[in-house]
């Protein structure tokens, strides 16, 4: 009995330094020699040096002339240090509730894509589908001064589609396609 | 449903039989001590930890002593836990300053890791400093894996030895499953997921100034809503990718964020998903061939694997078609599947995931004890919701845990041959071992403390409006099953959730604590008890009277009994939770 004690404690101790501490640093320094920008969280700058979100992280958007990201239910919303999504199970009225007042306020016609008017997993989701996207295009483009035609091909620029070719869904990145907005059409 | 999505399922499942045989032979190998690739680096570092901690490798353990071992070892590493959980706020690496944990919510996360199952009552990244992450939480990922490990191969042994007392040295399995098949793994992975984009930094959390300021509507408790001008993001930051790699491999679950494999940083891409599912299932699909090559009879150990596989398909199946259906509750919105859109139920759901891989990702990690989720299941409609339920019911024996699946795998294997001699009318034998009542009564033990736990807590609960049903998000049929997945969840040692159940109170934390720790350690004594009378028993010669344990209808009878078991236990309830719910919604109710 003592025996198995001592060696339990002893077992602990070395193993918590080695898996704990040790193991850690050691991903952590070959992640920052070859892959630096991606342990470091793919930050986006702009001109003044000044961290302006993610490339990964999604942030709010909620102005009609911009492209809306998903309803987020992580904090107050878009909350990157409190992710989570709502829970709301699917009979739930607060659910039903916040889908028809989405859609209520929704100044385009027809069906709004669901993942516009759902909450992500994280509450942080950065994309939307290209469904959404071009949803929100008729919204945009009397705002920014531009044609639609000319929207849709900034949209069509940013799909980004499925990885390999099979893997995963085709998507559009919201702060990537609002800045590539702001560079090509400013707002007046 | 989309073609895509049925190919994106497909490649899953034939690379995950493509990897099954070289990790169970390797498997074999590093635990008969055979010579491997790795030990020229292992070798030396192994001889020294056991040097150093006094382990005589080359003493073997009855299962009594290698229970206790176990045991002890536990408990010591829980204490450590709950020691530096209680403590971080004196401690180093914590950027943001965050205090110590309460008790009672340090007492169920140290519980949770212990058990493999990696329960989070806690928004990680507001409660744990990057120290407690790594050290008290990350440790665990390898040592509760580890622990399950090496049960599961001392069961093994209790198969294939005969006449023995013994099962093997508890520190030599731990050891030799750390050193030559987590750690490696775990370092490969680590990196793959860097270089996919999860993060690995010792940062104190970024703040992002706002491409749009917001302005945030909050209602007070007094009913009064305040508007506030939020113009900057915070952005945790932390050690992700290395805990998130044992976090996949050791199928713990446990995420360094609220959001778990859902979280960008994470899970950034489709590719990092694949490889966080392919983790989950690895060393348990590896451990069939295992099974197979330690006690002789390869083809049994494809059985197993082929019965697996049957459950683990039907459980993708429907999660896959219940997700895709479009809500009738939700009118207004375009939920149909095309070229530009994955449609279905998306709440809860990540854009980048989409519909098929949010549901595979759903059964695969509670098809095994992991418990990380890419998808809220407390989001998921009613059907595809029932699916992670109920494969945690049947006890997490579709691969499930690494160990620990196979361990709760082979007592139904035990159960189908004893149901089938009963039906010849024969002393059952299994793998030349005669199977008696004492086999049958630990086995039943083994069957029965798990559905008592779990029905007897959410009865309880249930029942108080105080302590069970104030913590409830949602209402109605939904209800019940937020606090069924929830001892559920935590007697399996699962860890995933309804999450809607705000489970950090007095009550949940104490009662799911002791859910979890009976879920593993009073159901490890009957069986390694089993493992230890069988080890010392006689092998009798196959007859022609003898049922074949590796043939298709073994299989077919195996995922029988599995199913029979897991209904007669379970369907009532379900019956009132999710299929209740499912014809409520149907006929357009809510709550």
């Amino acid at each position: 009995m003592k025996k198995h004690l001592v060696t339990s404690l002893l077992y602990t101790v070395i193993t918590a330094i080695a898996l704990g501490i040790v193991y850690p640093l050691f991903v952590t320094a070959i992640a920052h020699t070859v892959l630096r920008d991606k342990a470091d969280g793919q930050l986006v700058y702009d001109a003044h040096g000044q961290i302006i979100g993610s490339k990964l992280i999604g942030q709010a958007f909620t102005g009609p002339a911009y492209f809306h990201s998903r309803p987020s239910a992580a904090g107050t919303g878009y909350d990157a240090a409190n992710s989570s999504g709502s829970n709301l199970g699917p009979t739930s009225k607060a659910l039903v509730d916040r889908v028809h007042q989405s859609v209520a306020s929704e100044t385009t016609s027809g069906p709004v894509p669901v993942d516009l008017i759902t909450a992500s997993a994280s509450g942080l989701d950065p994309d939307i589908t290209p469904a959404a996207a071009m949803y929100q295009v008729s919204r945009i483009a009397p705002l920014r001064r531009v044609s639609e035609a000319d929207l849709q091909a900034l949209v069509q620029a940013n799909i980004q589609q499925r990885q390999f070719g099979i893997l995963g869904e085709p998507r559009v990145n919201v702060l990537a396609l609002n800045l590539a907005l702001d560079a090509a059409h400013p707002a007046k | 449903m989309t073609t895509n999505g049925w190919l994106q399922i497909g490649l899953f499942c034939i690379l995950i039989l493509a990897l099954a045989r070289p990790i169970g032979t390797y498997l074999t190998l590093v635990f008969e001590r055979r010579r491997t690739w790795l030990d020229p680096i292992f070798a030396p570092i192994e001889k020294l930890l056991y040097a150093a901690t006094g382990v005589a490798p080359d003493e073997e353990m009855r299962w009594t002593e290698y229970l206790v071992s176990m045991l002890m070892f536990s408990a010591v590493t829980a204490i450590l836990t709950y020691l530096v959980e209680r403590l971080q706020g004196h401690l180093p690496w914590n950027p943001q300053h965050l205090p110590g944990v309460a008790p009672d919510l340090a007492w169920n996360t140290a519980i949770s890791f212990t058990t493999n199952t990696n329960w989070q009552a806690y928004t990680p990244e507001t409660t744990m400093s990057y120290l407690t992450q790594m050290v008290g939480l990350a440790t665990h990922n390898f040592w509760s894996a580890a622990v399950g490990l090496a049960l599961a191969i001392a069961f093994i042994r209790g198969i294939a030895r005969k006449e023995m007392k013994t099962l093997g040295n508890f520190w030599v399995d731990m050891t030799r499953g750390i050193l030559w098949v987590l750690l490696p793994l775990s370092t490969l992975l680590a990196v793959a997921l860097v270089s996919q984009g999860v993060i690995q930094n010792f940062k104190p959390y970024d703040t992002a100034k706002l491409v749009e300021a917001q302005k945030v509507t909050a209602t007070g408790t007094d009913g009064k809503s305040t508007t506030t001008d939020v113009t900057t993001q915070s952005i945790a930051q932390g050690p992700v990718a290395s805990q998130e790699a044992i976090k996949m491999l050791g199928t713990n679950g446990g995420g360094f964020f609220n959001a778990n494999s859902a979280h960008p940083f994470e899970n950034p891409t489709p590719f990092s998903n694949l490889l966080q599912m392919l983790a989950i299932f690895l060393i348990p699909a590896g451990l069939t061939v295992t099974l197979g090559q330690m006690t002789g009879s390869p083809r049994h150990g494809w059985a197993v694997f082929s019965a697996m596989a049957v459950l683990c398909l039907a459980g993708v199946l429907t999660a896959y078609w219940a997700e895709s259906q479009p809500s009738p509750l939700l009118a207004g919105t375009s939920q149909t599947a095309s070229a530009t859109q994955a449609g279905g139920n998306m709440e809860g759901k990540e854009v980048r995931f989409g519909i098929a891989n949010s549901a595979l990702f759903a059964t695969v990690t509670t098809d095994a004890s992991c418990g990380a989720v890419n998808a809220m299941h407390d989001s998921f409609t009613p059907l595809g919701g029932m699916v992670p339920l109920v494969n945690i019911l049947l006890g997490e024996i579709i691969f499930g845990g690494v160990g620990a699946g196979m361990y709760g795998m082979l007592i139904f294997v035990i159960l189908s041959v004893f149901i089938a001699g009963l039906m010849v009318g024969r002393t059952p034998e299994y793998l030349g071992k005669k199977i008696e009542a004492y086999d049958i009564q630990m086995a039943m033990l083994y069957l029965l403390i798990f559905p008592l736990v779990i029905l007897g807590f959410a009865a309880v609960a249930v029942l108080s409006p105080t302590l069970g049903l104030s913590s409830l998000t949602n209402h109605g049929p939904h209800g019940l099953s937020e606090i069924l997945y929830a001892y559920a969840s935590a007697t399996g040692n699962n860890g995933s959730a309804f999450a809607g159940l705000s489970a950090n109170t007095h009550w949940y934390n104490a009662t799911l604590g002791i859910a979890m720790f009976i879920g593993r350690f009073l159901m490890l004594i009957p069986m390694l008890a089993i493992a230890g009378n069988l080890a010392a028993k006689k092998s009798v010669p196959a007859t022609a009277g003898t049922f074949p344990v590796t043939t298709p209808l073994f299989t077919i009878l195996l995922t029988g009994v599995i199913v029979i078991v897991g209904a007669l236990t379970f369907f009532p309830v379900l019956a009132l939770g999710p299929v209740l719910e499912h014809l409520l919604m149907a006929a357009g109710k809510s709550f």
